[in-house]
């Protein structure tokens, strides 16, 4: 049974990784603006043949 | 009006129509050439694809004559930028014109217009595009003359709104939310265990568990919960009990309970408890606070104002911040523009539209030689002005020096929560002492265990989320029908009102929208006479019915003119006699036809009666069932604007006494001040910047407006005129959720009888603390945003 210290470490340690990650995203700026990326992503880029017409 | 045929072909950029002429490359129509330059600056450098999103993106490019010099003095332009080095400026821009994915691509597209723009990035929802641009090559009024080019003109104001915003954004309760969140988890899981209760050979897990628990307390307490011990301390020195008072007990209970119960060996300690008291308190305090990005509730006189002025000297023109604007300087001020400060008329031909400061639309003509006052939008060309008052003392601005401005908002009405906190902390306390003093004779450990359960058992934590539930629910509510409320202590100031004033232009009626009809028939000479004569009226009415007919032929001449004030003009023109007026006065006996809806202006043309002009204004929908407020509420109008619709608006309002016109925007502020000194809760609902003072004066001041991305002044909250109609089941509502409040603390109050039951025992497991806590959050969370709904459902708000 000791693994359990061994895997209770491990999983606080990963959970403590994720927080850091939000706070990293957070001071980012990710959360800044939440809908912008939601329209951006529907936006194609083809313009090259625009051009020539 | 234009008749719409068949063959009308709208505008491939901007949807109008194209009336007059048109421009055509392409196969593509345009309505003027500043659409069709925008079409072929976008199609050579390949960005067609910014009309494939949607159909006529752009914004009508006819009026094109901004002046950005201004953007070139140095001090102005520190003041716009965010960073800026050697070789690169970062800056952001408020666009209004942003609405659609198209603006969202080109905007992100700049980079292809000009290299030199690094990188532009659009915030849709606040309107914003950051901008990183390398400033040895373009400078920021090449790339604010960019935007413009391709239609996005930004919004450059005296109160830069894009700064505020990032001021106000710091504060870090979403991080100490995750914090508690995290802690809140791990313990949960080390906490498991033993609830199930440990078998004799892991009792070293116990051990590690409660020791790994004690750890996650220290964030928990000492980051997470720290703002309530704060904010009870300050409390407490300035004397005042509210509910942060017992949670901070509550939370230092549980603290340094479990730390002794673990050190000692003696117990399991509190600690999952009073980690998910934490993060629920701080999850209710996250959904009190809503955020509308496309609202602004703080504004003043200075967002509708220019950053520069064309100041004139011997040298010729010179662009001066406004900060720096002197007295008895000489400005310019263009069409569409705004007289910043109190001036004389020096040079031009000045048609003022005094909308902002009076209410009332109508253009006024100013003679050369007289004062116009700040907050006046030229509509014609450029005129030149003598500054004879500093901007911030001007007639308009003035009133932001007024108290009402200085003042602290927040504490105007004592909510439901601070009033029954203070009770709940003395009886709570009374409690806890109490059971203390009944076990100490007998059993001292005893007593100490009953006084903390009940301080940990009685944490007003239910209590604290049905405020903040209910209120997230209400402003959801209110949203959903485009009344947006500043905050959630709005709703209770609008529950608390009992007195409602309205501002009539703008609020009420639709400005400019005043509908003039001829009834009659007149030929085309005596049109044109009759509209000579009312040009030279500055009566609102007068205007009116000239712009109506068009400007009068040149041969038209005016020989003797006479207006008498509040009835009526009598001239000559071309030989004729004319009268124009009230129907007193014109037809000398009593007003045959008393307008029902709107106001006659009667003509006499060389004696004989020839018909009347009627002039309603639009009132907005649902005006006239303000009158079913008059049961419970005291209803006045309060306008800047004349009276001719005093009439009109008596069925709304009643009596005399409740309709008050030609009052300045101090007088408003006046008026609303003597109303709460009569122990009135006034509510104010206003539009322009006339009405700023008093919307800031009420206890609930309200903006009307067409527009919520347009310009609206300070204020609780912003009403879209479109729901003007549902304002008597926004005060019902507002009354609801505050029931709902009061159901809430009793449901609260129920689970801490339970709670304290077992609590002055002693007994108090930590299994019992962590499941009444919890229990009672999800009964308050589901039972608040559900009897919202079903009261929003009565309403008919849903």
């Amino acid at each position: 049974m000791s693994i359990l210290y061994f895997l209770i470490g491990c999983s606080v340690l990963l959970a403590l990784i994720f927080l850091g990650a939000f706070f990293w995203a957070q001071h980012d700026g990710q959360h800044d603006d939440m809908y912008t990326p939601s329209v951006r992503i529907l936006l194609d880029d083809k313009p090259i043949e625009n051009t020539e017409k | 009006m234009s008749v719409i045929t068949l063959d009308t072909t709208t505008c491939y950029h901007c949807g109008n129509d194209c009336v007059d002429e048109h421009f055509a490359i392409d196969d593509k129509d345009f309505c003027c050439h500043g659409c069709k330059e925008v079409y072929s600056i976008l199609s050579k450098s390949g960005l067609n694809n910014y009309y494939c999103y949607n159909d006529h993106p752009g914004a009508n490019r006819t009026k094109t004559d901004s002046k950005l010099d201004y953007l070139l003095v140095p001090s102005i332009v520190k003041e716009l930028v965010e960073y800026t080095d050697d070789d690169v400026t970062i800056v952001t821009f408020y666009i209004p014109h942003i609405h659609c994915s198209s603006c969202i691509w080109l905007l992100e597209q700049m980079n292809r217009l000009n290299p030199a723009i690094y990188y532009s990035r659009v915030d849709f929802l606040r309107k914003q595009v950051n901008i990183r641009f390398n400033n040895k090559e373009i400078n920021l009024k090449g790339v604010v003359e960019l935007l413009d080019l391709i239609g996005y003109e930004p919004l450059i104001s005296l109160q830069d709104i894009v700064k505020n915003q990032v001021f106000s954004k710091k504060d870090d309760l979403v991080r100490k939310i995750a914090v508690a969140g995290f802690c809140f988890g791990n313990v949960m899981l080390l906490s498991f265990p033993e609830y199930l209760g440990f078998s004799a050979h892991d009792a070293s897990f116990k051990y590690f568990f409660g020791w790994l628990n004690l750890l996650f307390t220290i964030p928990v307490t000492f980051y997470s919960g720290w703002g309530y011990m704060r904010s009870a301390y300050t409390n407490l020195r300035n004397k005042v009990l509210n509910i942060d008072f017992p949670l901070a007990l509550g939370i230092a209970v549980l603290f340094i309970r479990s730390w002794i119960e673990i050190i000692t060996n003696t117990g399991a300690g509190f600690v999952d408890t009073l980690c998910g008291l934490i993060f629920f308190l701080l999850i209710g305090k996250f959904v009190q606070r809503k955020t509308y990005y496309h609202l602004s509730f703080e504004r003043d006189y200075r967002s509708f104002f220019p950053v520069a002025v064309q100041v004139l000297d011997e040298d010729g023109e010179k662009h001066v911040p406004l900060a720096d604007l002197q007295v008895g300087r000489r400005i310019r001020v263009r069409h569409q523009e705004i007289i910043p400060a109190d001036a004389i008329l020096l040079k031009g031909d000045a048609r003022v539209d005094f909308s902002f400061v009076t209410g009332e639309s109508v253009p006024v003509n100013k003679t050369l030689g007289e004062v116009i006052y700040a907050g006046g939008r030229q509509m014609g060309g450029a005129i030149e002005l003598e500054v004879v008052k500093p901007v911030s003392q001007s007639y308009l601005t003035r009133l932001w020096n007024n108290e009402a401005f200085s003042r602290n908002q927040d504490d105007r009405i004592e909510t439901f929560n601070q009033k029954v906190s203070k009770y709940f902390t003395v009886v709570l306390l009374v409690v806890a002492i109490g059971s203390f003093l009944y076990w100490m004779p007998s059993d001292m450990h005893r007593a100490i265990a009953s006084l903390t359960a009940v301080l940990i058992i009685a944490c007003p934590c239910a209590l604290a989320l049905s405020t903040p539930f209910t209120m997230s629910a209400a402003l959801g509510i209110f949203d959903r029908n485009f009344f947006y409320l500043k905050n959630a202590a709005v709703v209770e100031q609008i529950a608390a009102i009992d007195t409602i004033v309205f501002d009539k232009t703008g609020t009420i009626s639709i400005a400019g929208g005043s509908n003039v009809e001829l009834v009659g028939e007149l030929t085309a000479e005596e049109k044109d006479a009759v509209s000579a004569v009312c040009a030279n009226s500055s009566h609102p009415l007068s205007q009116l019915v000239c712009q109506y007919l068009g400007a009068a032929h040149e041969d038209t001449y005016v020989d003797a003119y006479n207006e008498v004030t509040g009835n009526g003009i009598t001239a000559q023109v071309n030989g004729k006699s004319i009268k124009l007026g009230s129907g007193k006065f014109v037809l000398d006996a009593r007003d045959v036809m008393a307008g029902n809806n709107g106001s006659l202006v009667h003509i006499l043309i060389d004696g004989r009666y020839r018909g009347y002009f009627t002039i309603t204004h639009q009132y907005r929908q649902g005006v006239y069932d303000m009158r079913k407020l008059k049961s419970d509420y005291e209803l006045y109008l309060l306008s800047g604007d004349h009276n001719h619709e005093r009439t009109n608006l008596a069925s709304v309002f009643g009596d005399e006494g409740a309709m008050h016109f030609e009052k300045s925007p101090q007088d408003k502020l006046d008026f609303i001040s003597n109303l709460q000194k009569q122990g009135g809760k006034v509510m104010m609902l206003g539009d322009g910047l006339n009405d700023a003072g008093a919307l800031k004066q009420s206890d609930a001041g309200i903006a009307v407006t067409d527009n919520v991305n347009n310009f609206s002044p300070g204020s609780d909250a912003i009403l879209d005129g479109r729901s003007l109609a549902k304002l008597p089941a926004f005060l019902k509502f507002s009354k609801d959720a505050l029931h709902v409040i009061y159901a809430s603390f009793i449901i609260s109050l129920l689970y801490n009888l339970i709670g304290l039951s077992f609590a002055v025992t002693g007994k108090l497991s930590p299994v019992i603390a962590a499941i009444l806590m919890p229990l009672s959050t999800v009964t308050i969370i589901s039972f608040t945003s559900l009897a919202t709904h079903l009261a929003a459902k009565k309403r008919k708000l849903l």
